[in-house]
């Protein structure tokens, strides 16, 4: 059973989408850093650390399809890896709720320097539909240094290619 | 409690003329006591506990009669007897009244905050809402005494790319003695962000109270404010509606039989399952214009109807994994080393399913047969066949064997929708009562039994609404589900349940 399923995914059409072109916003939003990248030469091989600082799970479900055969995110030189004291790159989504505010810096402070800060979805933007609330900071920025936001409520896997890639470009 | 228990607290309780489709009643301590042996003797199961200013109310389903009904206790001390006393699945809601209205449950034998941190810079945001005074002291975590005992605390934040919360194992070597989990860690103060909200701005807010089952809270919202206003939408739209919702069951199935293997390392089955689940939102994108089915389904209706090659594209999809599929399940059910994962493995009490009034999934592969598009049921699918899975095993393997059920059981459906979906408009403005009305509606999600309820003031903005997601009684099940699991099980026990934090937590 299985040798048939893996001889037949040899025989079909791989599912690969093209690599796509890095997206605009997020090489004019690194290019205003450019100063401080000086110092994060990173290399072509970066690891992310995804962190959950409120979101709705929306956007963990498509930062998850990333590693799909469609996205194959690794192709690229990205990695996701279990711990900050791994990763080159945070992966933030969410409204950055009070009651995560503190894991969130903790998590950040464990990442060693040069590092990178993504903020994922309108929520980490700005709070999206949860600003405004007791229970939220609202937007990642306000708790830590942000580097390049990734807007959509989710954003899709391709626009969260289109950004990653754009780190890459950067460097 | 006799059988008809329900039927006299409609008779001696003063009934909410504006409560619909099912009644609201304000019953006297005696009715309410009365109603909490009913829900400990089990012949009543609590669909919902929650709190508003000076009242708390109790959502019932009685199971001989299947009539549902809300009994609600004024409370202007600020206290009521607690439910959680006699029935356990009411001490997480009683603990979140506390938290967020400042109501007290008497007697309750678990008075620690459950989803205020102390980090809030207010205290009972739905209640008095006070300025928090002095810090809440640190967390208690239930004790467990023997001899070689340790303890292994995880989260909040987690090795993978999921949600996060704190699980506290007491582990005795390699076999998990206890677990208490901690939750609220991605609490939003979703309740306090729609109080006033317009009937627009609370339905994209529902929408993502967890964000993998918007489909579900969205139509779940939308039939409550539809209830309340007494608004009768098209055929058509509750027919797309019914197909978005299978969709969304269809997709979190795959991803879910994916997650699961591939916390028994076997990634092949991930990899697999992934692509069904692309698949699907990327035909959903191509219908809805949301991958996700995000704020397409709305007060009204739909947003907007099928595109002229949508059906098309939908059974174009229902071949693609019906060819697909079946070859994942021989896979699933001729891997030895993997089956010996799930086997026996995170076993749940059918009793305590019961009890819990466990929905979903983990309801139905425990023996428990309840689903909401039956009982109490909505359109279409009083109109459409479909047999309601049904294991009694309750372990890791039961819930894998009714995930793959339920996807045959919603490509069905979903077949079915296409064949006969009724033409006409997909929406209507919804009427505007000018007085206070109050709705509630119950859906099944993927996971389980989503309960909204509301009331909207004369303006027809929301007054309180009260989402509840099914993992509320699901969670505390894998506690009992993971104890004498080895904890290398913990995982595949977790995922098995995929409960939401985000839905729980609010
Ligand atoms: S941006 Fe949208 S999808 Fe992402 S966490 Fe916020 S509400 Fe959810």
């Amino acid at each position: 059973m299985r040798s048939k399923l893996l001889l037949q995914n040899l025989l079909r059409f791989p599912l690969t989408v093209p690599a796509p072109a890095p997206s605009e916003a997020a090489l004019a939003e690194l290019a205003a850093k450019v100063n401080d990248n000086a110092q994060r030469r990173l290399g072509r091989s970066l690891s992310i650390r995804e962190v959950d600082a409120g979101s709705c799970n929306g956007c963990e479900l498509e930062i998850h399809a990333l590693n799909n055969a469609f996205y194959d995110l690794e192709r690229f030189g990205f990695h996701f890896v279990a711990s900050p004291r791994h990763a080159d790159v945070l992966l933030v989504t969410g409204p950055v709720t009070a009651n995560m505010k503190q894991a969130l810096e903790r998590t950040h402070a464990a990442t060693p320097d040069p590092k990178w800060v993504v903020a994922v979805g309108d929520c980490g933007r700005d709070g999206g539909v949860f600003a405004g609330s007791y229970a939220c900071i609202g937007g990642i920025s306000a708790v830590i240094p942000v580097d390049l936001h990734i807007p959509g409520c989710p954003p899709t896997p391709m626009q969260l290619l289109q950004g990653l890639l754009a780190l890459l470009e950067a460097q | 409690m006799s059988v008809s228990a329900l039927q006299t607290v409609l008779e001696v309780g003063q009934s909410v003329v504006e409560h619909r489709p099912w009644p609201r009643v304000v019953v006297t301590v005696e009715t309410w006591n009365a109603l909490i042996e009913g829900l400990s003797g089990g012949a009543l199961t609590m669909l919902g506990l929650w709190g508003e200013m000076g009242m708390a109310h109790l959502a019932l389903r009685e199971d001989s009669s299947e009539s549902i009904v809300v009994a609600s206790l004024p409370c202007p001390d600020g206290r009521f007897p607690s439910v959680g006393r006699l029935h356990p699945p009411a001490q997480r809601l009683e603990r979140t009244m506390a938290d967020l209205v400042g109501l007290q449950a008497i007697g309750a034998p678990d008075h620690r905050p459950w989803l205020d941190h102390g980090r809030w810079p207010v205290r009972h945001p739905l209640g008095a809402a006070t300025t928090p005074i002095g810090i809440l002291p640190p967390y208690r975590f239930l004790p467990a005494e023997g001899e070689s005992l340790h303890q292994i605390p995880v989260g909040p934040v987690h090795a993978g790319i999921i949600e996060p919360g704190h699980f506290r194992f007491t582990a005795n070597g390699e076999t998990v003695v206890r677990l208490e989990q901690r939750l609220g860690y991605v609490h939003k103060g979703i309740e306090s962000l729609l109080n006033g909200a317009t009937i627009d701005q609370a339905a994209r807010v529902v929408g993502r109270v967890s964000g993998d089952s918007t489909a579900a809270y969205a139509l779940a919202f939308a039939r409550a404010v539809e209830a309340a206003t007494e608004t009768v939408i098209p055929d058509r739209a509750h027919w797309l509606r019914a197909l978005m919702a299978e969709l969304e069951r269809l997709a979190n199935h795959c991803g879910d039989m994916g997650a699961i293997c591939n916390d028994a390392a076997f990634a092949l089955m991930l990899a697999h399952c992934a692509v069904l689940r692309e698949r699907i939102l990327r035909a959903s994108a191509a219908c809805f214009g949301h991958r996700l089915i995000m704020d397409c389904i709305i007060p009204g209706g739909v947003s907007a109807d099928l595109p002229a090659d949508g059906v098309k594209t939908i059974q174009a999809l229902v071949a693609e994994i019906r060819r697909d599929f079946p070859p994942l399940v021989d896979l699933y059910d001729n891997t030895a080393s993997m089956q010996d994962r799930t086997v026996n493995t995170g076993f749940v009490r059918p009793a305590l399913i019961k009890q819990f009034g466990c929905g979903g999934i983990i309801g139905r592969a425990g023996g428990r047969t309840f689903d909401a598009r039956r009982q109490p049921g909505y359109p279409p699918y009083a109109q459409l066949q479909f047999a309601t899975a049904l294991l009694t095993d309750s372990d890791v393997n039961a819930r894998i064997w009714l995930r793959i059920r339920e996807v045959e059981q919603s490509l069905s459906l979903i077949d079915q929708i296409l064949q006969r979906l009724p033409t006409g408009p997909v929406r209507v403005e919804l009427n505007s009562p000018g007085q206070i009305t109050e709705g509630m509606a119950l859906v099944e999600g993927f996971r389980g039994d989503i309960l909204v309820w509301l009331r909207l003031n004369a303006d027809s903005t929301v007054a309180r609404c009260h989402p509840r997601d099914p993992s509320w009684f699901q969670w505390p099940l894998l506690e009992a589900a993971v104890e004498n699991n080895i904890v290398a099980d913990f995982p595949i026990c977790n995922k098995s349940f995929n409960g939401s934090y985000s839905g729980h937590d609010l």
